[in-house]
C-alpha cells in the first residue's frame, strides 16, 4: 500500500480528522447526557424501553446501514455493477422476515437478549449458554467486517500509510466505541445511531441528487457513462453475472449468499435487541416499518452512488485505491464536492463504523452478562448492579477483540465479511427462533441441536472455504483474495456456507426435538399467549 | 421490576393454559398465522425466483428494455416495491384484525390473572 491513488491526493487529512472529531465530540456530549439516567439493568441494556417506534426505526437503520451497506455495496456496484445491487435486495427483503415472523413476538416474550426468548420454555442454563455463544459468534464476524472497513478508510482518508499507523487508528476507533458503550449504555448507543443514520442518509441523498444531476436525472445516461468508463467489460455492468456468473461454483455461491442474506437479518442479535428498547410490540412493528422505509430508500441511493462511482471515478482507480472497493463512495465524494464533501462522507463513514460496533458490543456484552453470568453461572441469583458491572467489563474485552480482529481483517471487502455474519445468524439463530415461536413440540434438545449444529457447521465450512485460504494469487497485487496468505487448506468450494448450513440447522432442530420427549406444556401456553397478546410483557421503566 | 428469569413464570400457570385454549385466543392465533405464513412463503419464493433468474438467466436479465434499463434492474426494483407493499398490507391487517383482539385478551389476562 505504498502507492496512493491519484484520487486521494485531493484529500485533506487535517480536514477529515477535524470533521470526525466534531462528530465524536457532539455524540460524546449526548452520550454523557443520556447516561445520567442510566441506573437499572433495563436502562443499560434496553434504554428503559422508552424509545418511540420511529426513533427506534431510525436507530435500527443506523445499526443496519453499516459500513458494509455504504462502502461495501457502493464499491461492489462500482466494480461489478448489477451483482453489487443484489446484496441490497437481499438485505432489504430480509426485513419482511423480521416484520412478519419475529419482531413483535420477540418483544412480547423477551427481556434483554435473544436468549430470553429461546430459553423461555426450555431448560434455562444450556439454552442460554448456547444462545450466548452464538450471539458472540455472530457479533464477532460482524465486528470484523466493521473494523476491516475502518482500516481501509483510514488509509484512504487520513493519508496514513503503513501498517502501524493504520493499526493505531483502528485502535483509536475501538477505544472511542468502548467509551460510548461504557458510558451511555443502550440509550447512548441508540442516540449515536440515530444521529449517524440521519447524517448518512442525508449525505447519501445529497450525493445521489448530485450524481443524477450530472446526467440530467436520467438513469439510463448514468449507466451509459459507467459502461463507457468500464472499458472492455463495461457492458457487463448492466446485467447480473459479472462477479458471480463465471462458473457453476460461483453461481451456486451466489445462491448461497442470497439465501443467507434474506434469512440472516431476523437472526442478528444486535437487531433483535433493538426491539427491546421500545415500550410495546406495536412500537416494535412501527420501528420495523420505519427501518424498512429508510433502508429501502438508502439502497436505492447506493445504486446511483455505485454506478456514479463507476462512471465518475472509474473501476480502475477504485481498484488501485487504498482500501480498494471500500473506497468507491469516498472517492466519488471527492470527485463531486472536493475535500470538504470527502471529509463529511469520511466522517459519516467513520461514525457508521463507530455506531455499529458500539451496537454490536452492547449486544454481545449484554448476552454474556445476562445469559451467561446471571443465569448460567449465578443461576439467576444476582443483583442487577453486578450484572451491569459484568456487562461493562465484557464490553471492554469485546472492544479489545474487535481492535485485534480489525487489524487482522483490514483489506477484506466489508460487504463480503458481513455476508458471513449473516450466514452464521441465519444458520444458528433463525431456525431456533422460528421453531421456538411457532412450533409447539420444540424442546431443549432441539434448540441445542439447531443452535450448535448450525453454528458449528457454518463456522467449519467458512474456515475450510476459499474465503479463508487457497484463492489464486492475483497477478496485479501479488496477493491472494483469501484471508490467510500462502497456505491452502480449503475443501469446501463456496465462499458462503448458507445453502448447506441453514437447511442442516433446520433439520437438526427438528431431529433433536423428535428424539427427546421433553415438553413443557405450561410454559408453552404462557409463551404463546404472551407472545401474541403482549400480556405480562416487560414495560417501559419511565415516561 | 424483577431482574431474574425466575419471576417470569410466577403467575398462576393454569391461567395461561386456560387462555391458550379459549376460542378468542385460538381465533387470534388463526388470524396471525393465516396472514404471516402464506405471505412469508410468497415473498420468499418471489425473492428466490429473482435470485435464480439473476444467477442462471443472466442473458434474460441483461436484456435491455429501453435505454440502458435492463430486465434485471426492473426485477430488482420490483423487489423493493413488493417489500414496501407487503409491509403496508401487514400493518393495515395487524391494526385492524390483530391488535383489537390481542388488546382484549391482554386486558383480560392482566385484569384477572395477575
Amino acid at each position: 500500500m505504498s502507492t496512493l491513488a491519484a484520487g486521494v491526493q485531493g484529500s485533506n487529512p487535517a480536514l477529515n480528522i477535524t470533521i470526525f472529531a466534531v462528530f465524536v465530540a457532539i455524540t460524546l456530549v449526548i452520550v454523557f447526557r443520556a447516561s445520567r439516567n442510566t441506573k437499572t439493568a433495563s436502562d443499560y441494556y434496553a434504554a428503559g424501553r422508552a424509545f418511540t417506534g420511529p426513533q427506534n426505526g431510525i436507530a435500527i437503520s443506523g445499526d443496519y446501514l453499516s459500513a458494509a451497506s455504504f462502502l461495501g455495496i457502493a464499491g461492489a456496484i462500482a466494480i461489478n455493477g448489477y451483482d453489487g445491487f443484489l446484496y441490497s435486495i437481499g438485505f432489504l427483503v430480509a426485513w419482511l422476515v423480521a416484520l412478519l415472523l419475529v419482531a413483535e413476538l420477540l418483544r412480547n416474550t423477551g427481556k434483554f437478549t435473544m436468549g430470553d426468548v429461546l430459553a423461555f420454555r426450555m431448560r434455562q442454563r444450556p439454552v442460554r449458554a448456547a444462545a450466548a455463544i452464538s450471539t458472540l459468534a455472530v457479533s464477532f464476524f460482524y465486528l470484523l467486517a466493521q473494523m476491516a472497513g475502518a482500516g481501509g478508510l483510514v488509509n484512504l482518508l487520513l493519508g496514513i500509510e503503513g501498517n502501524l499507523g493504520q493499526d493505531l487508528v483502528i485502535a483509536v476507533v475501538g477505544v472511542i466505541m468502548i467509551l460510548y458503550v461504557l458510558i451511555g449504555g443502550m440509550k447512548g448507543t441508540t442516540w449515536v445511531q440515530i444521529i449517524k443514520a440521519v447524517l448518512l442518509i442525508a449525505g447519501a441523498f445529497a450525493m445521489t441528487l448530485w450524481v443524477l444531476g450530472k446526467y440530467g436525472f436520467n438513469l439510463s445516461n448514468l449507466f451509459q457513462a459507467a459502461v463507457d468508463k468500464g472499458g472492455a467489460t463495461g457492458e457487463a455492468l448492466l446485467g447480473p453475472g459479472k462477479q458471480y456468473g463465471k462458473t457453476g461454483t460461483t453461481k451456486l455461491d451466489f445462491l448461497s449468499l442470497g439465501i443467507a442474506l434474506v434469512l440472516g437479518t431476523a437472526g442478528l442479535p444486535h437487531v433483535l435487541m433493538r426491539f427491546y428498547t421500545v415500550p410495546t410490540a406495536k412500537d416494535a412493528r412501527r420501528s420495523v416499518v420505519w427501518a424498512i422505509a429508510l433502508i429501502g430508500i438508502f439502497y436505492l441511493f447506493t445504486l446511483v452512488l455505485g454506478y456514479g462511482a463507476g462512471a465518475l471515478v472509474g473501476p480502475e482507480v477504485i481498484a488501485k485505491a487504498p482500501g480498494t472497493t471500500n473506497s468507491a463512495a469516498p472517492l466519488l465524494a471527492l470527485e463531486l464536492g472536493g475535500p470538504v464533501l470527502l471529509g463529511f462522507i469520511a466522517a459519516v463513514a467513520f461514525a457508521t463504523i463507530l455506531a455499529v460496533v458500539a451496537g454490536l458490543t452492547i449486544t454481545a456484552s449484554a448476552s454474556f452478562a445476562h445469559d451467561v453470568y446471571a443465569n448460567v453461572i449465578k443461576k439467576g441469583k444476582t443483583d442487577p448492579d453486578s450484572e451491569v458491572r459484568v456487562a461493562r467489563i465484557t464490553a471492554l474485552v469485546i472492544g479489545a477483540v474487535a481492535i485485534v480482529g480489525g487489524i487482522l481483517a483490514k483489506n477484506q471487502n466489508v460487504a463480503f465479511l458481513v455476508a458471513l455474519a449473516f450466514a452464521v445468524a441465519a444458520s444458528a439463530n433463525l431456525p431456533t427462533i422460528l421453531y421456538s415461536l411457532f412450533w409447539k413440540r420444540f424442546n431443549t434438545q432441539g434448540a441445542l441441536w439447531s443452535i450448535y449444529g448450525g453454528l458449528i457447521v457454518c463456522v467449519l465450512l467458512i474456515v475450510f472455504s476459499p474465503a479463508v485460504s487457497g484463492k489464486p494469487v492475483d497477478a496485479k497485487t501479488g496477493k491472494s483474495a483469501s484471508m490467510i496468505q500462502g497456505v491452502d487448506f480449503h475443501w469446501f468450494p463456496l465462499d458462503n456456507p448458507g445453502i448447506v448450513s441453514i437447511p442442516v440447522a433446520f433439520f437438526l432442530g427438528w431431529l433433536g426435538t423428535v428424539l427427546s420427549k421433553e415438553h413443557n406444556q405450561k410454559k408453552y401456553a404462557e409463551m404463546e399467549v404472551r407472545s401474541l397478546t403482549g400480556a405480562g410483557a416487560e414495560k417501559a421503566t419511565r415516561h | 421490576m424483577g431482574d431474574t428469569d425466575q419471576d417470569l413464570g410466577s403467575d398462576p400457570e393454569s391461567d395461561w393454559e386456560k387462555v391458550q385454549g379459549s376460542p378468542e385466543f385460538t381465533e387470534l392465533r388463526r388470524r396471525l398465522r393465516v396472514f404471516v405464513f402464506p405471505v412469508s412463503a410468497l415473498f420468499l419464493l418471489w425473492y428466490l425466483l429473482y435470485v435464480l433468474l439473476a444467477d442462471y438467466a443472466t442473458g434474460f436479465m441483461g436484456t435491455k428494455l429501453f435505454g440502458n434499463i435492463t430486465v434485471g434492474l426492473v426485477f430488482g426494483l420490483l423487489q423493493f416495491v413488493s417489500t414496501f407493499v407487503i409491509t403496508g398490507l401487514y400493518v393495515r391487517y395487524a391494526n385492524r384484525k390483530l391488535d383489537p383482539l390481542a388488546d382484549k385478551i391482554r386486558h383480560e389476562v392482566e385484569g384477572t390473572g395477575r
